[in-house]
């Protein structure tokens, strides 16, 4: 086939795939725009597989059917809220490919130049033909973008599964460091901006690559251990920047337009979406990434009062009471499985004429968006889930409002106390409504260590116990 | 331990201090609870429904006196049931310390251990126990309801076919519980509300709860109520003037006046003058609950209804909780019972007198033959102090112009420094990188552009859905591996080809998980 077709081809495929981007800003557009994006993957596999220079068909088409059978495989099993572990495992598989790639890219450079110095007028066949048609100073670019790649590469990979592995807790969630902290990280980033100096000029490349590879490995690793699980929204949304980023590093090496543009999209995309949570969290990108809370201003607000404590029955009667009811649901809500006894609850209290809505606060969740969809999967109607700016002004007019598994977003202390971590946050102003129920399965403090006035409020009362069995138990009481 | 309610012998007094509902979670306590025979009836508890709830019912109060070690009541105990009483056994009742040294001191002599549940600390723990809170909330309610029913019009305005009906305008001086309530009761009757109190800080409240406070246009700060534990402070003369200055003014247009206003300690300060009432309409209402601290209003007779020669009711009775018994006498024994928790932190019956605890010293007011009244000052304060708020400034229409053409101007400038510095950068790349690179650059940079771009627009609710796509999306790069998996190398077929499997992988389950999720949204 023509290179013209392919590139003609690869044309299509990019304005498809921001077509289907572009789409998600409704509901309704979104569910069109997964099939542009399928198309658009789709033309982009076939053109470059009848592309010029194309060989081993059989190993390709076996890959992809195992590969692509493991896909729907677990995309079909997987539950609702293990979204973000799955997220963050697929990231690193992006991330390892990457770094093959960039290796690839080097064994080829290196076979194409020792074939060339014995035979100058060799023949090669696809991307190896590229490689012999480059200029020195051409080489020397490549070199550096095969490195970036990898660097890229390495730290998604390593970063994802460190994410996964906090995400599905099979890692303490708790920011750990190793003695030395960011001094290691400089350290290793240090090391590699050493070696892609090395291996650009002097000879022995795969040992230096295999270097910052290892370093990569490393920042990856400890980087995201030292992030807290509050904090993982921004995690997983920045490391699917980086996949973009070490997509479009990978496209530089080829070559390939196609990759650069594709991977340019996911790596913005991922940038914008890690600067929205840190707003949200009124954290600067950088605190985030250095991990954990910075040195406190000074002692928090004595908190005074207690907690107390209300059993399913006189939730069950407040909210037959109530007319306007706000949800606020949290990440306890997802780890109890709930939505769906949220959603039946919903459900009946809407049959009885009473205005139910949720209020979701950017980062509630573990991933971007995560509450909208679990409670999509519960069937809850999306024009009944609102955003914090779209419902902060409503509480005040609101006779219950429920918590559920949620803390830091509801945290008065943001707004009262200059001195709290979270100071400035914006947060759910759920205590403005006449009563707030708090849906918790024991005393302690949430996921950031912070303690919570909103929980000694007068009109709060404390609704102990997990989520699902508690909100089941109010369930036969509404009436 | 034993717990007994007393009969209230005061006259007309219908409250009792414990209800079959409160004696069963007394029981859970691990207590057994006691009541004199008939106590219960005027709140509407017979001998047989105590009974039904596993109280003993004592024939008289002597031989309850006997059998109980804990005695709780209402009314502060009169001489002849503390004469009954023995050393070491408390009483739980109102006490009114400061008006009742003597019966303090007669207290002390027997050896009772005194609880006064109107000593409770104004601290958010002991609100559960805050039995003056309680009471006050009925008397509001009720105050509004007496008003009603001495008022010959209706609260609510309506248009009718025969006619249109105004409003009724009532007026809430001090908004203390008691007032709070009259607010919401008045204010649910339909009536246009306005309150008043001395405390800049309840404003908040009283317009959360519909009605209009009233603004006095006064220079001097008042003390807020942190100060004095929630309660109102005195005014000084100054501010008294203003106030009044105020009241007349509203006085002939009020149909309606409810006057709540306390000082902890003092006779209630006089608000509603004679010739305020002279001023009112022929029909108008005065309730007073202050009355039995003297009235707010110069005209109040204590327990009495009175009519003025202008034709306004004036009310001045003083026992509106008792007015409603049956509820008063279950949140009156609640009320005890929380205290009563609080002194049997076991559960297991048995009473400790931790002195320590703040609430408990504070409302116990004799003890082990001491008259421990009054109390050292709380450890916590009851109210956080207000922080001032600071005021929004109002900008004029030329400094908002101004601030908003700075803010164009800043932006303008940042946007362009960044262009420049950007601009520089491009050069140097370009003076230095190869030609075929700077193509790629070129596409690059504008896809970067085009990103953005779109992807502000996308909806907040479908962020998971986009880290989906976005994820399947970037499996992109298993076009490199296709690229390379041509190869005339092995190692660099098998790499490839592991390449591909992975990228593989993530294109089928990144699109399927979004067309899962994406399916799931629903509209109603």
């Amino acid at each position: 086939m023509e290179y013209g077709f392919t590139t003609a081809a690869y044309v299509v495929a990019a304005v498809l795939f921001i077509l289907s981007l572009g789409g998600l800003s409704g509901q309704e557009s979104a569910k069109r725009a997964v099939w542009y994006g399928i198309a658009a993957m789709a033309l982009a596999v076939v053109a470059t597989l009848i592309g010029p220079g194309y060989g081993n068909w059989g190993i390709t088409l076996i890959m992809l059917a195992i590969g692509g059978a493991a896909g729907w495989v677990v995309a079909n099993r997987v539950q609702m809220t293990e979204m973000p572990q799955l997220v963050a495992a697929m990231h690193s598989l992006v991330g390892l490919a990457a770094v093959l790639i960039g290796f690839n890219a080097q064994f080829e450079l290196s076979r194409v130049l020792r074939a060339k110095a014995a035979d100058a007028a060799a023949e090669f066949h696809g991307f190896a033909a590229v490689l012999a048609h480059k200029t020195p100073s051409e080489i020397a670019m490549l070199k550096v973008e095969v490195a970036l790649g990898i660097f890229i590469g390495a730290v998604t990979f390593t970063g994802s599964i460190v994410a996964f592995g906090k995400l599905a807790g099979k890692i303490d969630g708790k920011p750990k460091k190793l003695p030395g902290g960011h001094m290691l990280n400089a350290g290793a980033a240090a090391l590699s901006l050493l070696a892609v100096i090395l291996y650009a000029t002097t000879g022995a490349p795969v040992l230096w690559l295999t270097i910052i590879t290892l370093a990569a490995f490393f920042i990856g690793y400890h980087l995201i251990m030292g992030i807290g699980g509050a904090d993982m929204p921004v995690v997983v949304s920045m490391l699917n920047s980086y996949s973009g980023w070490a997509a479009a590093a990978i496209g530089f090496t080829l070559g390939n337009d196609l990759l650069i543009v594709v991977g340019a999209l996911v790596g913005s995309s991922g940038a914008i979406l890690s600067y929205i949570m840190c707003k949200a969290m009124n954290r600067n990108f950088v605190s985030v990434i250095l991990g954990g809370f910075g040195g406190e201003a000074g002692p928090a607000m004595a908190i005074e009062g207690e907690q107390i404590a209300i059993d399913a029955e006189s939730v069950a009667a407040a909210l037959n009471d109530a007319d306007e009811i706000i949800i606020v649901p949290g990440y306890g809500m997802a780890v109890a499985q709930a939505q769906q006894s949220v959603s039946e609850l919903t459900r009946k209290l809407r049959a009885k004429g009473k205005n139910v809505r949720f209020a979701i606060h950017p980062v509630a969740g573990r991933l971007p968006g995560h509450m909208n969809v679990l409670l999509a999967e519960a069937k809850v109607p999306y024009d009944i889930v609102l955003e914090m700016d779209e419902i902060n002004e409503d509480f005040p007019n609101t006779d219950v409002a429920i918590v559920i598994g949620s803390n830091d977003i509801v945290n008065p202390a943001a707004q009262e106390d200059p001195n709290s971590p979270i100071a400035g946050m914006p947060v759910l102003e759920v205590w403005k409504a006449k009563q707030v129920f708090v849906s918790k399965r024991g005393q302690g403090t949430g996921y950031s260590g912070i303690e919570n006035p909103l929980f000694y409020k007068e009109n709060t009362r404390m609704f102990y116990g997990d989520a699902k069995k508690s909100i089941d138990a109010l369930l036969p009481m509404i009436d | 331990m034993k717990i007994g309610a007393l009969k209230e012998n005061y006259e007309g007094e219908a409250r009792v201090a414990v209800t079959p509902s409160s004696a069963a979670h007394l029981k859970k306590l691990g207590h057994e609870v006691h009541v004199e025979s008939g106590a219960g009836v005027r709140a509407g508890f017979s001998d047989a429904a105590y009974e039904a709830a596993g109280v003993a019912v004592e024939a008289n109060a002597g031989a309850l006196i006997g059998a109980a070690d804990v005695v709780i009541k209402v009314r502060p105990p009169s001489d002849a049931e503390i004469g009954q009483m023995r050393r070491g056994q408390t009483v739980i009742s109102y006490f009114y310390p400061a008006q009742n040294a003597e019966l303090l001191e007669k207290a002390r002599e027997q050896g009772v251990t005194a609880i006064a549940m109107d000593m409770v600390p104004r601290i958010s723990r002991a609100q559960k126990m805050d039995a003056l809170s309680s009471m006050a909330n009925i008397a509001g309610y009720r105050a509004v309801i007496e008003a009603a029913n001495n008022f010959g019009r209706f609260f609510t305005g309506q248009v009718t076919a025969a006619g249109k009906v105004p409003p009724a305008k009532v007026l809430i001086v001090g908004a203390g519980v008691a007032g709070l309530a009259a607010i919401g009761a008045a204010t649910s009757l339909g009536a246009q509300v306005y309150a008043f109190d001395v405390r800049p800080e309840v404003a908040e409240q009283i317009e959360s709860m519909g009605a209009e406070f009233v603004y006095l246009d006064f220079k001097e700060q008042q003390t807020d109520g942190a100060a004095t534990g929630g309660y109102a402070a005195p005014s000084s003369p100054e501010f008294r003037e203003a106030q009044l200055k105020k009241f007349r003014e509203l006085a002939p247009q009020m149909d309606i006046v409810i006057t709540t206003a306390l000082i902890p300690g003092r006779d209630a300060p006089k608000l509603w003058t004679a010739d305020m009432v002279e001023a009112m309409k022929t029909g108008s209402v005065i309730v007073d609950l202050a009355a039995e601290r003297g009235g707010n209003c110069d005209l109040t007779v204590p327990d009495e209804r009175i009519v003025t020669e202008n034709g306004v009711v004036i009310i001045g009775y003083t026992d509106f909780p008792s007015r409603m018994g049956a509820q008063a006498s279950e949140l009156y024994g609640n009320n005890v019972r929380h205290m009563l928790a609080d002194l049997t932190p076991g559960k297991d019956g048995v009473l400790v007198q931790n002195m320590e605890d703040d609430v408990i010293r504070g409302a116990t007011v004799t003890y082990d033959g001491d008259v421990t009244w009054p109390p050292p000052p709380p450890k916590i304060a009851a109210i956080a102090a207000q922080k001032p708020k600071e005021k929004v400034k109002e900008l004029t229409p030329e400094e908002r112009r101004a601030k908003e053409v700075a803010e164009f101007k800043a932006q303008t400038k940042s946007q362009v420094t960044l262009l420049g510095v950007g601009a520089v950068l491009m050069l140097l790349v370009g003076m230095f990188a190869p030609a075929s690179f700077l193509s790629h650059f070129i596409v690059f940079v504008l896809s970067v552009f085009v990103g953005f771009q779109v992807i502000w627009n996308v909806s907040h609710s479908l962020h998971t859905p986009l880290m989906a796509i976005t994820n399947a999306i970037s499996s992109i790069i298993i076009v490199g591996a296709l690229l390379q998996i041509g190869s005339g190398s092995w190692l660099v077929v098998i790499l490839a080809a592991l390449s591909v499997l992975m990228a593989g992988v993530n294109i089928f389950g990144g699109f399927l998980v979004t067309r899962r999720m994406l399916a799931m949204f629903q509209k109603s």
